[in-house]
């Protein structure tokens, strides 16, 4: 039956089902402002872009070259710093800044790349758990950039300083930004790049017994991978308006952009979108709906629904299943 | 003088991290598996001590008759309906399994207990005492006490015993094990038991002097890993030595130099070993 409705719909390209989820997610998010006008409903959306833009950057890094960072936060958190620091000491637009502090973000990932590469697996990990919670602390810390107080954005709202009162300008400028990281690991995922990368994630010594240069790739991800987180960032930071160590650099949001991805099936372009349309409105509704911010049964529910999920479906909903 | 008194008290805070070490060095060593939720193991323990305070007037010392046999059980059964399931897997799934638990089982108590935290009133264990000019905290040295019984006590088991030496083997190697007709599922299970059994005694311990609050793993979970990376994992003498080194580091770094970038000193050295030595000071 399938096949009939296929040979039904020949004007459309060859693997057409491959996008329409992509199709249905910018026409529905789209024409989602025109339904919904109240305020909770469109940040619930803004946040599943926020996520989606993280969990793509993650991706590269995580699912495509199997390097499981569990710091992703730090870099997080220094696209948002690098921004707001521009922003209130210098009074470089945000429009520069947010990818100025990807660029941070990079960067920085690179120095950290450079020696941490050499760890595999479980060590890998936890090397980027030690250089999250060191970042963290020296923030809290550190006088210059607003210790632990933090820093205000000026409450000028303009095009110039990426400050609105309203949610819709941030809802599509999110939404741009969301498409575009996905078209970022889709180019990824169908260049020879990509086909490097899983062959990384499949079997590193077998990879390298080929002549791949693994850590060459390796670093390649990381710094894709960590500019994008980077933008979210800076995106985050200029639409809540506030930043301070507690909420730019919490251990929570390096597990939430994995468990994320990890939903969706990693190493997929689908999968962070589908993970972050589902994790948001969990955790956002349930919230709402059983009691409030003192209760977590967000939190309760998530964490079940990961461990089913890691034993019964581990490659995530779209991934694809490995004999 | 008050040198002594940093090292001291650097050496009975190390040996509170090194018995959290050791329970989680326990399950890595046995079976290959990095548990993320031994913090929320802990911070359960001490909750339970506190209700049997709050609720029938325990104190926390006769709560360890309740709370180490329970926890047992509990690592027992977490094994049997959850990891038991995900020891072939392949390492995603593992890490995700024990992030998964790691959040339902704070948020739990998050639930039970709210945000708010919570502290044992009066414990037998209290107080302070003097010995020859050095003070000592009497709550927190009766946890280095236990925890220096607890890493004899397992040393005793993993070598004197029939079943001790059959959880070695099955460390050592699985299929060999299995070819000994050693029940290795069995052995798995024994190892979870152990191990959490070991964490709420700590706990219970660690609430005769500390606030509990929902999301108190995570210090002790990552101080406690930067232990076991230090020592060497799978190595009981590792996670007593990395342990006590972290402490001795966390105070001594912590009086002399710079009080509030003490646990980034910690994390430095837990980087530089992995990078430089990543099989520890003392390899198995």
């Amino acid at each position: 039956m399938f096949h009939k409705i296929q040979s039904h719909l020949h004007f459309l390209p060859k693997n057409w089902l491959t996008y329409l989820p992509f199709g249905c997610f910018l026409i529905f998010s789209l024409i989602f402002p025109l339904f919904f006008k109240g305020s909770f409903n469109r940040n619930v959306m803004i946040f599943i872009f926020l996520y989606t833009i993280m969990a793509e950057g993650w991706n590269i890094l995580g699912g495509y070259a199997g390097q499981l960072s569990v710091g992703h936060v730090v870099f997080f958190g220094i696209g948002g710093y690098t921004n707001s620091l521009l922003l209130v000491n210098w009074g470089v637009t945000p429009w520069v800044g947010i990818f100025l502090g990807g660029t941070a973000a990079a960067g920085i990932s690179a120095l950290i790349g450079l020696p941490c590469f050499r760890l595999r697996g479980h060590f890998f990990a936890l090397a980027t758990i030690g250089l999250a919670e060191i970042t963290r602390i020296s923030c809290s810390h550190w006088k210059a950039i607003g210790g632990a107080i933090g820093i205000t954005l000026p409450m000028e709202f303009n095009l110039y300083n990426f400050l609105w009162r309203g949610k819709l300008p941030y809802y599509y400028i999110f939404l741009a930004f969301t498409l575009t990281s996905i078209l970022v690991v889709f180019i990824i995922d169908r260049s020879r790049m990509g086909l490097y990368l899983k062959a990384l994630n499949q079997d590193q010594d077998a990879a390298e017994s080929f002549g791949l240069n693994v850590f060459k790739y390796k670093m390649i991800a990381i710094v894709i991978s960590t500019f994008i987180t980077g933008i979210a960032g800076g995106l985050y930071a200029q639409y809540v308006q506030y930043i301070d160590p507690q909420s730019m650099f919490p251990f929570m949001i390096s597990i939430e952009i994995i468990i994320v991805v990890l939903i969706g099936g990693r190493g997929t372009v689908l999968g962070p979108l589908l993970g972050a349309i589902i994790f948001v409105p969990l955790s956002e509704y349930t919230r709402t709906y059983l009691g409030g911010l003192a209760k977590g049964y967000d939190y309760i529910i998530i964490g079940l629904i990961v461990v089913i999920l890691a034993i019964k479906r581990p490659e995530g909903l779209v991934g694809l299943r490995r004999s | 003088m008050v040198e002594f008194q940093v090292i001291i008290n650097g050496l009975i805070e190390g040996c509170i991290f090194a018995v959290i070490a050791l329970s989680l060095t326990l399950i890595w060593g046995v079976m290959q598996i990095v548990n993320f939720s031994q913090g929320e193991y802990l911070m359960l323990s001490m909750y339970l001590t506190y209700v049997l305070w709050n609720f029938f007037g325990f104190d926390p010392l006769i709560s360890l008759l309740v709370t180490v046999p329970v926890f047992f059980a509990f690592g027992y059964f977490t094994y049997k309906v959850l990891i038991s399931r995900i020891i072939g897997a392949s390492f995603f799934p593992q890490i995700l399994t024990t992030f998964g638990l790691m959040i339902f089982l704070r948020y739990v108590a998050f639930n039970i207990f709210g945000p708010n935290f919570r502290r044992i009133l009066n414990p037998i264990v209290e107080g302070r005492i003097s010995v020859s000019g050095i003070y000592l905290d009497t709550a927190k040295l009766c946890t280095a006490i236990v925890a220096i019984i607890g890493f004899v006590a397992l040393t005793w088991f993993m070598t004197k015993t029939k079943t001790g030496k059959a959880l070695q083997t099955t460390a050592q190697d699985r299929e060999v094990a299995l070819s000994f007709g050693i029940d290795v599922e069995k052995m798995y299970a024994l190892a979870w038991g152990i191990s959490i059994a070991l964490v709420a005694m700590a706990g219970t311990f660690i609430s005769t002097f500390r606030y509990m609050d929902p999301s108190l793993g995570d210090a002790f979970l990552l101080l406690a890993f930067a232990s076991v990376i230090l020592g060497g994992t799978g190595s009981i003498a590792g996670a007593l030595l990395g342990g006590v080194i972290i402490g001795l580091v966390e105070n001594l770094f912590g009086f002399f130099v710079f009080p509030a970038y003490k646990i980034v000193m910690v994390y430095i050295i837990f980087i530089l070993t992995l990078l430089l030595k990543p099989e520890g000071l003392i390899k198995e």
